[in-house]
């Protein structure tokens, strides 16, 4: 069944063509400190015009990675390709140039206290060298991209932590980048603010063909922009792929971890009562994703297999307009031939099954 | 008090405000500056330099730790060099302005530390150099303390002034002694420390309400 799922997902073209516009390449890229291997052999490319996200638990790798593509951290080996220029051998005075192509946003913002909201955003014009006149009407305009013309003259300590991300935004749009960096960027943010920030960011990406490159803990930041995601754990990337796919059909047990927020679970009442012993129901999970998920899967089910079965939990999500579906199934287990049935249909319809044990009663 | 005190007076409070004033300048001039190589210089700074740090901090250390009033006897060499004799207001700038530089660049050092390391990351993010990470993010984040500390350092500087009498300065603190205390002359002495307190105060006041204008963090 995965080898479908995988067939789908690069039968589906997302924001890109057979020969990959890169504009970030990573290449085994290792970095430690003392004892811990923060980077431990990343290899990875951005693709021009698409969002990806780097998902991974703090202490993952992620800040140290993101640091390393604008040369704020340095790889002990490896190469980091931006625009087809090699970096990481650059000194400091050689990034400066190079950094102006890069914006990047932050967890907390750091928005400069002293200067007006104006100020901050045409920061990176005045680092150019740009006079103020050249400065100010940028500003302006980015402001307004973001929503903020009305605090142009205000300074940062009077604004919402949203509306300071959106500041951020803007000034790291000032220079006109052809790559945005996003630090953990809604991880100090409440949900409603997350949702209108990645919507922003999302905006941007449309209307600016800006490439994005986001890390994140969060699934669910991944699941509302992300055109790919990569995993990251212990300094390697586990896992890669477009977003539903890996919703879909996810590898390792980090990514199944870090899913498990968003995406169905059996309830601790059931899986608590689950024994190995036979008889009572089976409780079955099935996962689907794509044109299987979008047919009358359960419906076809009771026609073709005629007995009883129950929905206990689960339901379809859809990731990028993919339909991608959990469901768990209670099946009578006492007729053995039944549930082979049930599960047979299920797989012919792509469907991934998964007997997850039996409990004594139903429940 | 008899017209030639009151003109005493007038003399060395004029004497006071033209010592502290002096030596604060230049201590701001040279402090500011050396308070940023501390920082900047430290560990993890933005031109790290762990033996230039080391050597800047034991130089400002050796200044701060010598008492002034011994200070003021062991500049006198130094002072006759630089403003040609080693009597007079003009003659005491020197150990101040050499006893306070040290001391700024001190209370420079820790307002300029406290400058969220983010925003210095935030400069190098977007392309800025030193020159662009000091000017746009250390100095004006730090302004608050920086001015906050210069205050404490010219009220500092009043009162070491009043020590400069010792080689024939002048000042409030020498017609203190002088006239108050050596000639029984009372009226003298409470002139004096009501002089002093309303500098002092006011020196207080017109810092604070800078502050308060420039800081924008709350």
């Amino acid at each position: 069944m995965n080898q479908h799922l995988s067939a789908a997902a690069d039968a589906v073209p997302i924001g890109t063509s057979n020969v990959p516009d890169d504009v970030v390449r990573l290449v085994e890229l290792k970095r430690r400190f003392g004892q811990t291997a923060a980077l431990d052999g990343v290899s990875l490319t951005v693709r021009k015009g698409e969002i990806l996200g780097i998902i991974g638990r703090s202490g993952a790798g992620k800040s140290t990675l993101i640091r390393c593509l604008n040369g704020l951290e340095r790889p002990d080996s490896g190469q980091v390709f931006i625009e087809g220029r090699e970096i990481s051998r650059l000194g400091e005075r050689e990034l400066q140039p190079l950094r102006r192509r890069i914006g990047m946003i932050f967890q907390h913002f750091n928005l400069l206290s002293a200067k007006t909201v104006e100020d901050n955003v045409a920061l990176p014009l005045k680092i150019e060298g740009r006079p103020r006149a050249e400065r100010l009407a940028p500003a302006a305009e980015l402001l307004k991209l973001v929503g903020l013309s009305e605090k142009a003259k205000a300074y940062p300590a009077s604004l919402s932590g949203g509306q300071k991300q959106r500041v951020g935004i803007a000034r790291a749009l000032a220079a006109r980048p052809a790559l945005l960096l996003s630090d953990e960027a809604t991880s100090a943010l409440d949900p409603e603010t997350t949702r209108s920030i990645l919507a922003l960011l999302k905006d941007i990406n449309r209307q600016l063909g800006l490439t994005i490159l986001l890390i994140t803990h969060e699934m669910e930041v991944i699941r509302s922009i992300a055109d790919r995601v990569a995993i990251i754990d212990a300094g390697r990337i586990v896992e890669e792929g477009p977003v539903w796919s890996v919703f879909a059909d996810p590898k390792s047990a980090i990514t199944r971890s870090l899913l498990g927020g968003i995406r169905p679970q059996l309830p601790a009442e059931i899986s608590s009562r689950l024994t190995r012993t036979e008889g009572g129901e089976a409780i079955l999970r099935i996962d689907v994703a794509g044109e299987a998920a979008r047919g009358p899967l359960l419906s076809d089910l009771a026609e073709a297999v005629p007995g009883l079965f129950r929905l206990v939990h689960g339901g379809i999500d859809h990731v990028q307009q993919q339909p991608v579906g959990t469901l768990f199934l209670a099946v009578p287990g006492s007729d053995a031939n039944h549930l082979a049935r049930v599960i047979a249909f299920l797989k012919a319809r792509e469907a991934r099954v998964e007997v997850l044990g039996h409990v004594a009663n139903s429940v | 008090m008899s017209p030639i005190l009151f003109e005493l007076l007038v003399r060395s409070i004029w004497e006071t405000i033209l010592m502290t004033a002096a030596s604060g300048l230049i201590s701001l001039v040279f402090g500011l500056p050396l308070g940023l190589a501390l920082v900047a210089t430290d560990r993890g700074g933005i031109a790290e330099s762990l033996w230039v740090n080391r050597a800047l901090g034991a130089v400002i250390n050796g200044f701060r730790s010598v008492p002034f009033i011994i200070l003021l006897v062991a500049l006198i060499p130094v002072t006759r060099l630089i403003v040609g004799t080693s009597i007079g207001t003009w003659a005491a700038i020197v150990p101040l302005s050499i006893a306070a530089t040290p001391y700024y660049a001190r209370i420079a050092e820790v307002s300029l530390r406290e400058v969220d390391h983010g925003l210095i990351e935030a400069a190098r993010a977007m392309g800025g150099n030193r020159w662009t990470i000091i000017r746009e993010v250390l100095v004006p984040e730090a302004l608050p303390g920086i001015v906050a500390g210069f205050t404490v350092t010219l009220v500092t500087l009043i009162g070491a002034s009043a020590m400069a009498g010792a080689i024939g300065a002048g000042g409030l603190g020498d017609l203190a002694i002088r006239y108050g205390y050596q000639r029984f002359e009372t009226s003298v002495m409470i002139a004096v420390v009501i002089v002093l307190i309303i500098l002092v105060c006011g020196i207080q006041w017109a810092g604070d309400r800078l502050v308060a204008r420039l800081d924008r963090r709350a």
